[in-house]
Parts: structure tokens; C-alpha cells; sequence
């Protein structure tokens, strides 16, 4: 069974449908990115997805349950992340961590936890005086206290710097690597490009495509483009048979400068979305 | 898979009672405005009112009604509030945490506050007003069933209207309009025997007279003061009758009007 199922799911707000007909599977296991830009509904589909909102239409199950009737036991499983918080202000973080483990009937090591997000230099400050990357990081540990079998992360590395968001990454695939199932919504592409078994782009409330980071949008077998410098200057060839070009040319000599490129996941993200 | 059970409701909410006592006193707002506000007015108002022994101890049982409202009603309506605009009730709805355990945690909250509240009001009362504390087991067990219903009655409509509110700052209207205005209604600044019939009868609808009626019958030197309330007499059944029933009231208008966060819908 997939921890995740979703068929026609839609959402709209006093009109304006920012959900429009997505179908999602999610395997148990998979790291699953969502990407999309601001106002795709990203936020909206995920919080469908953990009991948050209601939904208009479309069948969901998530861990075999559909959110909008689920319970207790359910909501044990879940890790959520949510896109902003400020709660916790007058708490501090080893405060915040240890009151949260007590919910849980199997929960991490509060202070494991600290030290995993990398708050253990903080754990005696309160939650409304850290800093925006640290802040996230205190989500982070209440959304894994729990040991869930599913998390959801919307956004979560929006203001980290580049230090933090490696030392975040490593944390998903430590607990990608435990047999969490992760859904975690971004609008970095090297994110989902370093994390992400599958990726979806949404775009205007709709699924625009759906693959591996490295065939997403036929990325795999879009028009390579060959180049090299020539006394006259840089040459460029597209073609689907780049190897066979490589080795027409080369006949008469070495190559200076010699590239064969496929569109970024960048190009092909930009092309989807535009 | 885990299959240990998870934990109790009761142990849950009385874990969430502290958390939420130790959030509300490390706050200076809520120190100075929630539980020594009532305390300081009395101190204020007291000074102009207060002329005789018999006219301390009204106005200082009024003021603990109107205090013990405004850290119930006002004041736990506004943390709802709070804990929905700060995203403290959309993470905890993310959690296996029942919605009894965190009524239970407010309601623990409430009760301290309230306290903290009543005995700050009746120490300025003692010191200041020689306001005279009730001598009997009896009064204070009335004291204890009024000061109970009070707040549990009040904390529950605070609860409910705090949905209607979408930010702190809305709440902060919503709540406290009601609140001021049925503090003239309801005989703390203003005897009731001074207001008009029909003002008193929009009043005697509101808990607030009830608790403050109730807390009189307690302070008061001795029962023939009872002739200077609307009725002649304490009427401490009609006090739990009315309190019963807005407690019902609360408890049903809070479980249908609950929202863990402004956008669930
Ligand atoms: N609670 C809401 N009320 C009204 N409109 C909303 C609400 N939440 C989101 N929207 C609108 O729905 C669309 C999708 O929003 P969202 O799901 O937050 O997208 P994303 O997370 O991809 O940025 C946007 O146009 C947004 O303005
Ligand atoms: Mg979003």
C-alpha cells in the first residue's frame, strides 16, 4: 500500500480554485519533492494531506486513513512541519522538545533531537529570540520527536543559509535512510535535485509533470547540446544523437573546450512553469 | 510499528497546564494586565468610592467578580486567540494531543491566573480598604463554588467567542466590549439599584452580575445587606442555576464553533 494516494483532489478559496485536480502516489520510503512557485498550492495540497484543511472534492488516503475522519493514532504517525510558526515564544527549546515527546507513546531522545538539528547551543534560549534558520530547526525536532512514519515539510529550508541547508539535508537522508516516508514541498531545485526520489511540479493547482529529478520533463531525452571552440569562435549543435556527433566531428581533430550539456532541471522547471 | 499505547488524556492535559502556566507568567503583559490590573483599579476607583466599612466590602467582592472575568473570559479568550494566530494550535492538531488535554491545560491556567488575581485584589483590599475577609467555613465554601463556576462558565464563552475573532488585536474588541459594559450592567462601578429596570434585566442575563451578587453575599458584614440587591436577597440557587447554564451553554457553542486555525476551511 502507498503511504500516500490521491485522485481529482481539488480546493478553491471564495472562487478561486487553487487546487484543480491533483492525483499523487507516494511509495512508503519514497523522499517525494513538490515543487512549484509561490501560489501553486503547494501549501494548501499538503495541509489537505495532514487534517489541516478541508477539502471540495477528490479521494485522499494518507497512511491508509483519510485525513478529514482521522484520529489519535493517526496524527501519532505524522511528523508536520509546518510552512510558519511562532509558537513556543516564551519556551525554550529543550523545553519546547521535552513537553512535545510526552505525546508521543515512542518518542526520540528529546536532547538526540536537539543535538540532531543542531540546537544544542541554543537549547536554553527561548523560542521567540532565535533566529529565522534556527527557529525552522526547532520545527524541524517537534515535527521528528515523534519517530513518525511520514513527514511533511512544507518549505523548510526557505532563509537557511548554505551551511544550514547542507547540514538540513543530511538530516532528511539520515531519516530517509531510517524508512521515513517524506513529502516535503520546495521551490529550490537543487533541493529536490539532492533529495528527491520523485518530484512534482505544480503549477496553477495542477500536477504540469511528475518524474525523477533527472527525467523530469523528458529531461533524459531532450536535444543534447554539443560545443566547442573552433578558430571561429564557440560552435553549437543540438542534436538526440550526441555521441555520433561528437565522433563526426572529432574525425578531423582535437576539440577545444569540449561540452555536451542537457537542460538543467532549471530549464526544463522554468519551461514547465512558464 | 508502535504499539505501546499513547499517553493518558488527563496526564496529557495536566502536562499542558504547566507548560501553559509557565508561557503565561513569563509574559509582563499578562502580569500586569491580566492579574494585577483588577488589584491597581481597586486601588484607583477604591480611593474615590469607598467612604465606609459596609461600601469596602460591596466594592471590593464586585471587583474580585469583575477580575476573576477578566482573566477567564478576556484573558483565555485572548490566548485561544493567540494560540491560533501564533500557529500553537495548528501544531498541536498536528499532534496525537486530544483537544480535551489542552482544554484541561487552559482551564488549569485559568484557575491559577484567576487566583493569583483574587488574592493580589484581596490583600490591596485588607491592607488598604480594612476590607474585613469572610470568617466562616460556609462563606468560603460559597466563595469556592461561585469563584468555580465563574471562571469555568466564563472561560467557556471566552472560548467560543474568541472564533469569531480573526487576530489577537480584533480579540482584544470582541472581548473586552462585553466585558466593560457589563461591568455597569452588573453592579461593580454602578450599584444596580441606581441603573434602570430595564438595564438591569440586560444585566441579570450575563454572568458577570451572578458571580459578583454571589461574592457579595460573602463579604457582605452581615445578610441584611442583601436588601441592596436587585432581587432583596442573595439568591444563591438562582447563582447556580444561571452559572449552570452558561456553562452548557459554553460547552456547546465550544464544541461547535471550535477552530484549531483561521484557515481550515
Ligand atoms: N486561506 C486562504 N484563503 C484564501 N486564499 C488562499 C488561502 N490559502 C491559500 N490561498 C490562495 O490559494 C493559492 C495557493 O496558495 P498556497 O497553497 O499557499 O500555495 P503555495 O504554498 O504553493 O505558495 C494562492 O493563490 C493563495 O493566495
Ligand atoms: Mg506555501
Amino acid at each position: 500500500m502507498n503511504a500516500i494516494r490521491v485522485r481529482g483532489l481539488q480546493k478553491a478559496y471564495k472562487g478561486h480554485q487553487a487546487v484543480a485536480g491533483v492525483d499523487l502516489d507516494i511509495a512508503r520510503g519514497e523522499v517525494f519533492a513538490v515543487l512549484g512557485p509561490n501560489g501553486a498550492g503547494k501549501t494548501t495540497s499538503v495541509e489537505i494531506l495532514e487534517g489541516h484543511r478541508d477539502r471540495d472534492a477528490g479521494e485522499v488516503s494518507v497512511l491508509g486513513t483519510d485525513p478529514a475522519k482521522a484520529g489519535r493514532e493517526w496524527r501519532a504517525k505524522l511528523g508536520i512541519v509546518l510552512q510558519s510558526a511562532t509558537d513556543a515564544a516564551n519556551l525554550t527549546v529543550r523545553e519546547a522538545v521535552h513537553h512535545y515527546a510526552k505525546y508521543y507513546a515512542d518518542p526520540r531522545d528529546p536532547e538526540e533531537v536537539i543535538d540532531l538539528v543542531g540546537l544544542t547551543e541554543k537549547a536554553k534560549s527561548r523560542g521567540g529570540t532565535l533566529s529565522g534558520g534556527q527557529r525552522r530547526r526547532l520545527d524541524v525536532a517537534l515535527g521528528i520527536i515523534g519517530r513518525p512514519e511520514l513527514m511533511f515539510l512544507d518549505e523548510p529550508t526557505t532563509g537557511f543559509d548554505p551551511e544550514a541547508r547542507r547540514q538540513f539535508w543530511n538530516l532528511i537522508k539520515r531519516l530517509a535512510a531510517e524508512g521515513t516516508t517524506i513529502l516535503l514541498t520546495t521551490h529550490y531545485l537543487d533541493e529536490a535535485e539532492a533529495l528527491a526520489d520523485r518530484v512534482a511540479v505544480l503549477a496553477g493547482g495542477r500536477v504540469v509533470a511528475e518524474g525523477t529529478p533527472q527525467t523530469l520533463g523528458g529531461r533524459a531525452h531532450a536535444d543534447a547540446a554539443v560545443r566547442w571552440l573552433s578558430d571561429r569562435g564557440y560552435q553549437e549543435i543540438r542534436t538526440s544523437e550526441p555521441t555520433k556527433t561528437i565522433a563526426e566531428l572529432s574525425r578531423h581533430g582535437e576539440l577545444a573546450e569540449l561540452t555536451v550539456t542537457r537542460p538543467s532541471l532549471e530549464d526544463v522547471y522554468l519551461e514547465l512553469i512558464a | 510499528m508502535t504499539t505501546a499505547t499513547l499517553p493518558g488524556t488527563l496526564s496529557l492535559g495536566l502536562s499542558r497546564g504547566a507548560t501553559e502556566l509557565r508561557e503565561f507568567f513569563r509574559q509582563k503583559e499578562n502580569l500586569i494586565f491580566t492579574v494585577s490590573l483588577p488589584a491597581l483599579l481597586m486601588l484607583l476607583l477604591g480611593t474615590v468610592y469607598v467612604k465606609e466599612p459596609a461600601a469596602a466590602q460591596m466594592f471590593a467582592a464586585s471587583m474580585i467578580g469583575a477580575g476573576i472575568i477578566s482573566t477567564s473570559f478576556v484573558g483565555l479568550g485572548m490566548s485561544v486567540v493567540a494560540d491560533r494566530e501564533d500557529g500553537t494550535l495548528k501544531r498541536l492538531r498536528g499532534t496525537p494531543m486530544p483537544f480535551t488535554s489542552y482544554f484541561i491545560g487552559k482551564i488549569i491556567l485559568v484557575f491559577v491566573s484567576s487566583l493569583v488575581e483574587a488574592v493580589l485584589l484581596m490583600v490591596v483590599a485588607v491592607l488598604r480598604f480594612d476590607v474585613e475577609l469572610p470568617s466562616t467555613a460556609g462563606k468560603w465554601l460559597t466563595f469556592g463554588w461561585v469563584f468555580a463556576l465563574g471562571v469555568i462558565s466564563c472561560s467557556l464563552i471566552g472560548v467560543a467567542l474568541s472564533s469569531i475573532a480573526k487576530s489577537t488585536r480584533s480579540a482584544a474588541g470582541v472581548l473586552n466590549l462585553p466585558y466593560i459594559v457589563l461591568q455597569f450592567l452588573s453592579g461593580v462601578f454602578i450599584m444596580q439599584m441606581a441603573l434602570p429596570e430595564s438595564l438591569r434585566t440586560v444585566g441579570s442575563f450575563f454572568p458577570l452580575k451572578w458571580v459578583c451578587q454571589g461574592f457579595r453575599s460573602v463579604f457582605a458584614l452581615n445578610d441584611d445587606y442583601a436588601v441592596m440587591e436587585a432581587a432583596g436577597s442573595w439568591e444563591l440557587g438562582k447563582i447556580a442555576l444561571v452559572l449552570g447554564a452558561w456553562t452548557i451553554v459554553g460547552l456547546v457553542l465550544v464544541s461547535r464553533t471550535f477552530k484549531w486555525s483561521n484557515t481550515s476551511r
